[in-house]
């Protein structure tokens, strides 16, 4: 035992140490708020205004179109398909002869196509209208349906759920985004990771170092080493990761203006429900603030990051070893590496897959069944954990999936190991799939 | 004497091939011990078994009169394998501790032997180096150090002098001879009989799995002689075949030295007696022994066609 703690010192110290190993730490974190602003930057300014004509040979819904800041009606005279491009319209909208409530067709023809939301955009504006129309007829007056539309938006869907007697606010939003960034982060790591203990393997035998050291300690030893001290890399990247976020965050806030902050402190003492001039008196930015902090605090965070390490380690653990098996039996062809490994990133994929399916349906026998089978559960678990323990993952399923990883990363450990012991001091020839089996069933 | 390694039957079969088929010998302390054979002969693979890293399917080892336990013993042996490297990034000096503390030494003792050992091989600048900065003879001589470092009672070196210049490989060398001095035994695994031949006490010889030579170098050239003697004079055209000898077609560098073999059961103070009756004049007579490389060859040869045969399968 001393000496497998000699081999993931040397392991871990080795790859902490690593100017890399500071710079992914720093830059991923950065990377991803990046990404998260940089793309809503994009979503937001990088939308193109429409410029649309209508011809209405009635005269039905001039008016009535109202424009958004992507959409602009206009009903000039004098334009039809051949020259709206030519007086400046991206689009032509063409209107059928309206006729009361007979179905009709509505025709849009555009210089570049338009994207979907913006078709479902256009078709809801015309039914709004046709919609008015009709409730006009039936003798409702115009200013009397513009208050039932401002009025009728306030409605807020405000989920519950019931575990026993108290029942606790459910954020099916958050539960999402939780689930699909600790799936995704899962299936990175585990590729990021898998292949590290690939390569330092690989290198062992490449460099010929493997039989100096099998000579001194087991083989089972010299992996299982590696194994642990790579995975503890892993954790340690995690840890920093989050430290990094939190401190972040917590830069950030103190960075806010002192009035935003002051009503922030205030909102957060009330809970959220301020007097009616209190919360006139609160800024924009300081209800957002408090809403996202208010989001957050709903999910126990302990139990999903407690739950996140087990997972990421019991699939590190699970897939590493296999990573290990197939680097010791490589030989100096990086393309042999290539094509043994692929066995092995074909069940990470899929299960990938299968969590961005299970994340819109947790409760259906498939991602139960995928949940429980080692392959997958590390990501389909965490996907289904964020929806609430014990209301979406009953505390017994849990447990069958901790224990069948537990199970999983131990026979596939056992069976790694004997392909190793052999693989690796092997040199100059091609193994095959065959002849691993043999080595992994043999008996002793 | 008590023999340090002792093995008794020793077999290691693979799906394909008797790799090891029933090998014994023994090895005395403190000898230099050679193991020879052709590439493929199983070598590697007894090394392997005495290292501890491949168990045996049948047979015994005994290390110092007990049964060989890999587990407690393998602090007692220093192994330098054939396909020997290191962790090319790593630096030198953490390199030998960690190799060091491997083997089973404290972080200190291991610092004071690695110390010793880089000074004595004038290494000391080496330390914060990588072992990519090396020439390949260098890297030889630290894994040289680092088989030895922990004063194994058995040192086992697959090849080590490839790769070697002929300055470093004497330095290795002696450093062989001193601790074999200091009571080590050395087993010696390489195809360079002129090394065997200048090293070891007492060599064994396999070839396909198989044991076919044991013995003292001294014995087992006695075993393999062939009568031939040098006789070396300023007028060699006057030495003709006779019914004591027949000169043999080998040249040799010096053209006054002619080689004679011997007829059967012919003295060779007879051949000097004619020789002086004859009136030549002799410069130099000697028997000559056969070199191992000619008993490896000859030995090997006739099972040459053997092992392509078994490989074409």
């Amino acid at each position: 035992m001393h000496k497998i703690w000699i081999i993931i010192q040397r392991e871990y110290t080795s790859r902490v140490k690593n100017k890399r190993f500071l710079l992914v730490t720093f830059l991923v974190p950065l990377l991803m708020v990046g990404l998260i602003v940089g793309s809503a930057y994009f979503s937001f300014k990088g939308t193109e205004e429409r410029k649309i004509a209508v011809v209405d040979p009635n005269g039905f819904f001039k008016d009535k179109l109202k424009n958004s800041n992507q959409l602009k009606f206009e009903f000039p005279k004098d334009v039809d398909t051949s020259n709206y491009q030519a007086k400046g319209y991206t689009d032509i909208l063409l209107m059928p002869i309206f006729e009361g409530d007979k179905k009709a067709d509505y025709i849009l023809r555009s210089k570049k196509s338009m994207g979907f939301n913006l078709q479902e955009t256009i078709s809801n504006k015309i039914n709004t209208a046709i919609e008015d129309r009709m409730l006009e007829k039936a003798g409702i007056q115009q200013y009397i349906l513009d208050s039932i539309h401002q009025s009728a938006q306030i409605a807020e869907l405000k989920a519950y759920e019931d575990e026993g007697k108290k029942s606790k606010e459910s954020n099916a939003g958050l539960a999402m985004a939780i689930g699909y960034a600790s799936g995704l982060l899962i299936y990175i790591t585990m590729f990021i990771y898998g292949t590290m203990v690939l390569r330092g393997v690989m290198e062992e035998k490449t460099n010929r170092i493997a039989e100096v050291i099998v000579s001194s300690v087991k083989p089972f030893e010299l992996m299982l080493g590696k194994i642990i001290g790579i995975g503890a890399v892993g954790l340690t990247q995690f840890l920093m990761w989050i430290i990094v976020v939190m401190t972040l965050t917590g830069v950030g806030l103190s960075l806010l203006p002192a009035d935003i902050q002051n009503q922030l402190q205030q909102l957060q003492a009330s809970g959220g429900q301020m007097g009616a001039a209190g919360m006139a008196q609160a800024s924009e930015s300081a209800k957002n603030i408090y809403a996202f902090q208010h989001v957050i605090s709903t999910t126990n965070w302990p139990l999903i990051i407690g739950l996140f390490l087990f997972y990421f380690l019991g699939g590190f653990l699970f897939y590493a070893s296999l990573f290990a098996a197939v680097g010791s039996v490589v030989n100096e062809d990086p393309q042999d590496a290539q094509s043994l490994m692929f066995p092995i990133t074909m069940p990470i994929i899929f299960s990938y897959i299968i969590t961005n399916v299970v994340i819109q349906n947790p409760n259906t026998p498939m991602a139960f069944w995928a949940s429980v089978i080692p392959f997958s559960s590390p990501m389909v678990m965490m996907a289904r954990i964020s929806y609430g323990v014990p209301s979406t993952v009953p505390y017994w399923e849990l447990a069958v999936s901790m224990l069948t990883l537990i199970g999983g990363f131990l026979l596939t450990t056992w069976l790694s190991a004997k392909i190793y012991r052999t693989g690796i001091l092997m040199y100059g020839k091609k193994v095959t799939w065959k002849e691993m089996a043999k080595w992994a069933f043999a008996k002793s | 004497m008590e023999p340090l390694l002792s093995l008794s039957h020793l077999v290691k079969h693979y799906a394909t091939q008797k790799a090891v088929d029933d090998i014994s010998f023994d090895i005395q302390k403190g000898s230099i011990f050679g193991l020879l054979g052709p590439n493929g002969a199983g070598k590697t693979t007894l090394l392997r078994m005495i290292t501890g890293i491949f168990y045996p399917d049948a047979g015994e080892i005994k290390l110092d009169g007990k049964h060989f336990d890999p587990l407690l013993d393998i602090r007692e042996i220093g192994y330098m394998p054939e396909e020997r490297g290191l962790y090319k990034k790593m630096k030198i000096g953490e390199q030998a501790l960690y190799l060091a503390q491997l083997r089973g030494l404290s972080k200190a003792d291991a610092m004071e032997k690695i110390k010793y050992w880089f000074e004595k091989f004038e290494m000391q600048s080496w330390w914060n180096k990588k072992v990519e900065d090396l020439s390949k003879g260098m890297s030889q001589k630290l894994q040289f150090v680092i088989t030895v470092l922990h004063e194994p009672k058995l040192i086992i070196l697959d090849e080590p002098f490839s790769g070697l210049d002929p300055l470093n490989a004497n330095l290795i060398k002696d450093e062989i001879y001193n601790l074999a001095k200091k009571g080590s035994t050395i087993i010696f695994s390489t195809h360079r009989m002129e090394q065997v031949e200048e090293i070891c006490d007492h060599i064994v010889l396999v070839n396909l799995g198989k044991k076919i030579l044991d013995g003292t170098v001294a014995d087992i050239k006695q075993q393999f002689k062939e009568s031939i003697f040098a006789i070396e004079t300023s007028h060699p055209q006057l030495i003709k075949d006779n019914a004591l000898f027949s000169i043999l077609d080998k040249a040799d560098k010096n053209p006054n030295k002619i080689l004679v073999k011997l007829s059967h059961a012919v003295a060779s103070n007879e051949v000097l007696k004619y020789l002086i009756e004859q009136q030549i004049p002799i410069v130099s007579y000697n028997e000559v022994l056969p070199s191992l490389n000619d008993i490896f060859i000859q030995l090997v040869e006739d099972t040459h066609a053997k092992a392509r045969a078994f490989q074409n399968i």
